[in-house]
């Protein structure tokens, strides 16, 4: 606090700091515990003391376990690989990318800290603890019971990585399209204050607040009969609409439209229009002016309504369980088949290693994109 | 800008969300008159069983779907006006049971029980979720610098997670034995089943909702909490305001178009409550008006989607949402007509 008058007495900042550790916890808790639940065996994963579902006897008990030593280890490593990104992953990559090719540069060095990354963690490390904690005598002994098991049995057994390929499928093309129509919608109707510019935007918003479900209802009769109507236009190989990804990439493109325009409409009013109307006294018609002038400055409002767009490609449900087949399913859909199905223990912690890998990439999304994602969410707000 | 570069920038977006939301729409409101089936035809079918010196047949009247030459049901669609309607209302029912005054009954038919409840849900959510908001953000904001960043990425990791996977992973800590039930049952020290009975799910649904939306609501008023004149605050002070005084009078004031702008968003989502159905797989208690469109479109045994009543309830949940969103529109028009 910047003055004395406003200073807080002792007691209040306690309790507020209080109050602020039990929201985390709260906030916390139920990801945190089913990450815990993921790694344990089924008897430990709904034990009903804290304490065995946090240490695993049973897991422990099954020969699968982890030392001090390889908790010490692990640490390390994973502290070593962070500083290793933050600190000397950019530096590497403007030494070796000339301006304006740094993009390329980063998608290639993210790419490969990430698979050294993983052949270090679950390949390398293990076989050198495997020799090192029979040495160390009671560091090397087994104290908390883990065991990986069940990500193997999803991502092997039950074809999880055929539904992560389908999300990955599905994201980037609701992404990269979402974004490209978008761009171009939000620039024009930013620098447009023409009466069709705001019912554009009006009409948007009824849009927004539509139930995704009246949609598909409209959509699921149209796409499963493509074939037919589609047959004069396209002759025989007319496609069957129900089921394939770009369908669905349409679909949600779609229905991020209202969004993404609204909020890269309110990015781009934040560049000043002195920037485009100097590049068009120059000589730029609208579509240089947006490509030399407008397009180097808009790259951070752009990430941030990416983002929202990736979640909401991500996390979506509805839509692709009705749109999509079996075959291309993606991965929230596929989970809510495997819960609902299965009755063993062991299958529902199987289940809870399949939510766990499908937040997972959304922790470290949050992680690296904090700021923007903040700047999003105000963003819109501050328009109002 | 002319019309023309106009149209071109903005085209390619304006032609999707024709396609893909106002075509649809339309559609749907045109589905939901027509209904679309089999043809059946009634047949003869003689079936005979081998007996002693002669067989015995009977012959039965069997009623099946007609196919043309290539084998396939042939359907025929025709118009019924109202009647997918009535099906979804069951307006005979539905008032005989309000007459009587008997809720039990209303409350056996799924569209008045999902209305019941995404009503209640919404708003009962949506004073908690700006509460709890604000509440959070005025913590962070109190709270001291170096801590605000790892706290905000906490705070954010609801908001971020899959819907579907979040309900789920507060579901698994309540189901059967889960640990957070079996915490109750010690502290309570009794047999506590939370997903016997509808009201208790729709409390957890209602705390995954406000666990999941209070992030955001934070988000946002915290950042309205960084321009709040000091000088004001502190002149207040030295009035003799008392720091629920201030609150009250300085604070909520200025964050006012914020809290309107949660609470719009937040209507908006609560009312399309989807996610904490599958989550929760709460279908038998508790259902709600996007979940009944989706179970009409979703294939029963046989196969068939009933897509004229999905269509006559999805026009059904929009005027809910042409309710909700009639006085922001309002707002935002009378905010052009005075911008220019």
């Amino acid at each position: 606090m910047s003055s004395r008058a406003l200073r807080q007495p002792l007691s209040l900042r306690l309790t507020s700091n209080i109050f602020l550790a039990f929201w985390c916890l709260v906030a916390a808790f139920p990801i945190v515990w089913i990450a815990i639940m993921s790694v344990k065996s089924p008897v430990d994963a709904y034990d009903s003391n804290a304490l065995n579902v946090i240490f695993g006897p049973a897991t422990l008990a099954t020969g699968n376990g982890l030392s001090v030593l390889d908790i010490i280890v692990g640490i390390a490593v994973i502290w070593g690989a962070a500083m290793v990104v933050t600190k000397v992953l950019p530096a590497k990559i403007k030494e070796y990318t000339s301006p304006g090719q740094e993009w390329f540069g980063w998608v290639v060095g993210v790419l490969v800290a990430l698979i050294a990354f993983l052949l270090v963690f679950f390949v390398v490390l293990p076989a050198v603890l495997n020799v090192l904690n029979p040495l160390f005598g009671p560091l090397g002994r087994d104290v908390l019971g883990m065991t990986t098991e069940h990500y193997k049995t999803v991502w092997v057994d039950r074809g999880f990585s055929n539904n992560f390929k389908n999300s990955l499928i599905v994201t980037a093309g609701v992404v990269t399209v979402s974004l490209t129509v978008g761009t171009l919608a939000g620039y024009g109707l930013a620098r447009s204050g023409s009466t069709l510019a705001f019912w554009i935007l009006l009409i948007a918003l009824i849009f927004r607040a539509l139930p995704h479900s009246v949609l598909v209802a409209g959509y699921l009769p149209v796409f499963i009969n493509s074939a037919e109507w589609l047959a004069p236009i396209l002759g025989e190989n007319a496609p069957t609409l129900y089921g394939k990804p770009f369908a669905v990439i349409a679909v949600l493109v779609a229905i991020n439209q209202p969004f993404t325009i609204w909020m890269l409409r309110s990015f781009f009013q934040n560049i000043p229009a002195e920037l485009d109307e100097a590049a068009r006294v120059d000589g730029c018609n609208h579509f240089q002016a947006f490509r030399r002038v407008i397009m180097p400055v808009m790259w951070p409002g752009v990430i941030t309504t990416g983002l929202f767009s990736f979640l909401l490609a991500y996390n979506d449900f509805l839509v692709t369980s009705l749109l999509l087949d079996a075959q291309n399913q993606t991965m929230v859909p596929a989970i809510a088949g495997m819960f609902n199905r299965e009755t063993t223990t062991t299958d529902q912690v199987v289940a809870v290693a399949a939510a766990v890998s499908i937040i997972a990439p959304l922790f470290f999304l949050v992680m690296i994109f904090q700021r923007q994602i903040v700047s999003g969410l105000t963003a819109g707000a501050v328009k109002g | 800008m002319n019309f023309r570069t106009f149209a071109a920038f903005v085209g390619p977006s304006v032609f999707m969300m024709l396609l893909f939301i106002a075509f649809p729409l339309v559609s749907v409101f045109k589905q939901s008159f027509y209904i679309t089936q089999p043809v059946y035809e009634t047949v003869e079918v003689e079936t005979c069983t081998p007996g002693f010196l002669t067989q015995t047949c009977v012959i039965e009247q069997k009623s099946q779907p007609k196919l043309d030459e290539h084998g396939e049901v042939i359907t025929q669609t025709e118009y019924v006006g109202l009647q997918s309607y009535r099906n979804v209302l069951e307006p005979e029912r539905a008032w005989r049971a309000i007459t009587e005054g008997n809720w039990s009954v209303l409350s056996t038919i799924n569209f008045w029980k999902a209305l019941r409840f995404t009503l209640t849900f919404t708003l009962i959510t949506l004073p908690l979720v700006i509460g709890f908001g604000l509440g959070i953000a005025v913590l962070i904001n109190n709270a001291a610098r170096s801590i605000r960043g790892p706290v905000i990425f906490i705070s954010l990791l609801p908001f971020i997670i899959t819907p579907v996977i979040g309900a789920l992973s507060i579901n698994w800590l309540f189901r059967g034995d889960g640990i957070l039930t079996a915490l109750l049952e010690w502290w309570l020290n009794r047999d506590i089943a939370l997903f016997a009975q509808a009201w208790t799910i729709e409390i957890l649904m209602m705390f995954y909702r406000v666990w999941h939306v209070a992030p955001f609501a934070a988000v946002v008023f915290y950042a309205g909490l960084q321009t709040v004149n000091q000088d004001s605050l502190e002149s207040a002070v030295i009035d003799g305001a008392t720091r629920w005084q201030r609150m009250k009078y300085i604070v909520i004031p200025h964050l006012m178009p914020l809290i309107i702008f949660v609470s719009m968003i937040h209507l908006m989502d609560a009312y399309r409550v989807f996610e904490e159905i599958v989550g929760f797989s709460s279908q038998a208690y508790v259902i709600s008006l996007q979940w009944l469109t989706f179970d009409f479109l979703v294939p029963d045994q046989a196969g068939n989607r009933s897509i004229s009543r999905a269509s006559a309830s999805a026009m059904l949940t929009m005027i809910g949402i042409v309710l909700l969103l009639i006085l922001p529109l309002r707002r935002t028009w009378r905010d052009h007509k005075g911008g220019h």
